[in-house]
């Protein structure tokens, strides 16, 4: 049985003027056991596919499962077993951190105590501060909060929309920690992110773009796909580099990456060996040049359908 | 680019009761530089930020803004920067005409500089169909690219970014800094807070806060030598991991 099935849904927003297709035909499937990842930035129907799994939204057109419930027929089943963090913080912000865990636990019919065990390394951090309204906390403990509650009862799958948007690159790390224990004790987690970088955390991922999704697979075998060399390029003067890279007849992509540019070629032929001449003759010192392995972000962009593309052409 | 301080600042300091939220900050900002304020979740940015554009007094301490006090000066320094956020930005239920006239009226612009300046910006980011729709018809991406431009619209001397790209897709983010460099070539100061730590590589000097102090400044060169990483995620990573007080 898989854990979350996905067929050909489609959602739409009418607004006066226009209809936005948020969920254009999106399908796949989620593993018991697995963590797996929505990746792709704002607009990319992320939201909407996570509140029809959690049966708090209706789809225009298609069908979906969890654990074999239909959200639809089966909601009432499906809300006593999953968890869901909203992107939004969405716990009381007048109770405190102990009343809102007591809260959650007693919706679903248990105790804080009978299901500590699960929350516990989570919810130690925050002990110190029980007696503090959830309101007056400050984002890391929020997130630390809602996660807790999203799993007081116990749940089979959880489902959690951007935990770490706007949290820094610590702290998003010591949540990816969490959520690999939380997987070593068989729960299934869907999780989704606008951070390229946390993709490789997960088992299997779908890039999204504009309701769509643009692939899914392990992050390694997308990886596998680029199907292109790609190079990483420094020099002393990294702005005029990147302007340079893009006037070079032969470049087919260049973007700026963090301390390299990545380039990938036309042709293969010489490639390098041309380039250095190039970045010479237009006064380039210390000069890098390094094939690597592309990053989920390469990826990402390489099959990004971008009808702006021209103006990176400066 | 070194010739020139735009912003000054000396033992600013914020306290909210026994809180030190900004502890004794101390920093120069140059004319034209691409100045990245990095911290972890809570190290006092936002508060540090507040007191920069003026609308936050500080418990003591000193600093100038253009050459502005921030205590007796602060509607000067209103009028010499500008300022976007990821959370606000612009208004959605304006046209991107209406957000123009509105921003430059505010900003202090006749309405001539403001017509002549709007249609410049039009052209520039090709938006002469959606001129006349509403902001919120256009992608995140777009929104904040002419948010971008209209912070700079009367030139200020400085912008303040707070974390303009969270959430924009890859190639926008990118489109995003050919702005900001093109901005800072222009002359204008970009003081800038992301927590993409790619973008602290674009910066020309980063400073790292951890827990109200500010731990290091330097070009991420600089840094990434003196602390002997690879990358400037982990320059923060071994900063940011000694934090106390958690967010």
């Amino acid at each position: 049985m898989k854990s979350v099935e996905v067929e050909n849904i489609v959602k739409t927003y009418a607004t006066k003027k226009s209809k936005v297709i948020a969920v254009d035909d999106v399908s796949f499937s989620v593993d018991e056991g697995e963590i797996f990842g929505l990746i792709g930035p704002d607009g990319a129907g992320k939201t909407s596919i996570f509140r029809i799994l959690t049966t708090l939204l209706i789809a225009d057109s298609g069908s979906a499962k969890v654990l074999d419930y239909d959200v639809v027929k089966n909601y009432k089943e499906i809300r006593d077993i999953v968890g869901y963090m909203p992107g939004r913080f969405s716990l009381y912000q007048d109770l405190t951190v102990e009343e809102n865990l007591k809260f959650f636990a007693t919706i679903f019919n248990t105790t804080i105590e009978d299901n500590y065990d699960l929350v516990a390394d989570i919810y130690k951090q925050l002990e110190p501060f029980k007696t503090r309204r959830a309101g007056k906390l400050s984002g890391g403990m929020k997130q630390k909060l809602a996660l807790s509650c999203a799993l007081i009862h116990k749940p089979k799958i959880l489902f959690l929309d951007e935990p770490t948007t706007g949290v820094d690159p610590v702290s998003r790390k010591e949540f990816w920690e969490m959520l690999k224990r939380l997987k070593a004790q068989g729960i299934t987690i869907l999780v989704s992110t606008p951070y390229m970088d946390e993709a490789k955390l997960c088992d299997r991922i779908a890039l999204m773009q504009n309701g769509k999704i643009l692939k899914i697979d392990q992050p390694q075998n997308i990886v596998n796909q680029f199907g292109q060399n790609l190079y990483a390029v420094h020099s002393e003067n990294m702005f005029k580099l990147l302007t340079d890279l893009r006037l070079f007849p032969n470049s087919q992509s260049c973007f700026a990456f963090g301390q390299n540019h990545h380039l990938t070629f036309k042709t293969e032929t010489n490639g390098t060996h041309e380039l250095e001449k190039y970045l010479n003759n237009q006064g380039h010192s210390n000069t890098t040049i390094k094939k690597i392995e592309p990053e989920i972000e390469d990826c990402f962009m390489q099959l990004m359908n971008f009808p702006h593309q021209k103006e990176l052409i400066v | 680019m070194k010739n020139e301080i735009v912003i000054k600042t000396e033992k600013l300091t914020k306290k909210f009761g026994d809180f030190i939220a900004a502890n004794e900050i101390t920093f120069e900002v140059y004319k034209g530089e691409i100045f990245g304020f990095l911290g972890a979740n809570g190290a006092g940015k936002t508060t540090a930020m507040k007191m920069l554009i003026g609308i936050s007094k500080p418990s003591y301490g000193n600093a100038q803004i253009g050459g502005f006090d921030i205590y007796k000066q602060t509607e000067q320094i209103k009028k010499s920067i500008g300022y976007m956020s990821q959370k606000f930005s612009l208004y959605e239920d304006l046209t991107i005409r209406e957000n123009i006239q509105l921003f430059g009226g505010i900003y202090g612009l006749s309405n001539k500089q403001i017509e002549k300046k709007g249609n410049e910006l039009i052209d520039k980011l090709q938006l002469h169909d959606e001129a006349d729709k509403l902001v919120v018809s256009l992608p995140l991406g777009w929104k904040q690219k002419l948010a971008f431009s209209i912070a700079i619209l009367h030139e200020p001397k400085i912008v303040f970014l707070d974390e303009p790209t969270g959430g924009v897709d890859p190639i926008t983010r990118r489109q995003f800094w050919d702005m900001i460099y093109e901005a800072a070539h222009h002359g204008i100061t970009v003081f800038v807070t992301t927590h993409y730590m790619d973008e602290a590589e674009y910066c020309d000097r980063v400073s790292i806060m951890v827990d109200g102090v500010i731990t290091a400044l330097d070009s991420p060169k600089n840094l990434k030598e003196q602390y002997k990483a690879n990358s400037m995620n982990e320059v923060f990573v071994t900063l940011a991991r000694g934090a106390k007080r958690g967010e």
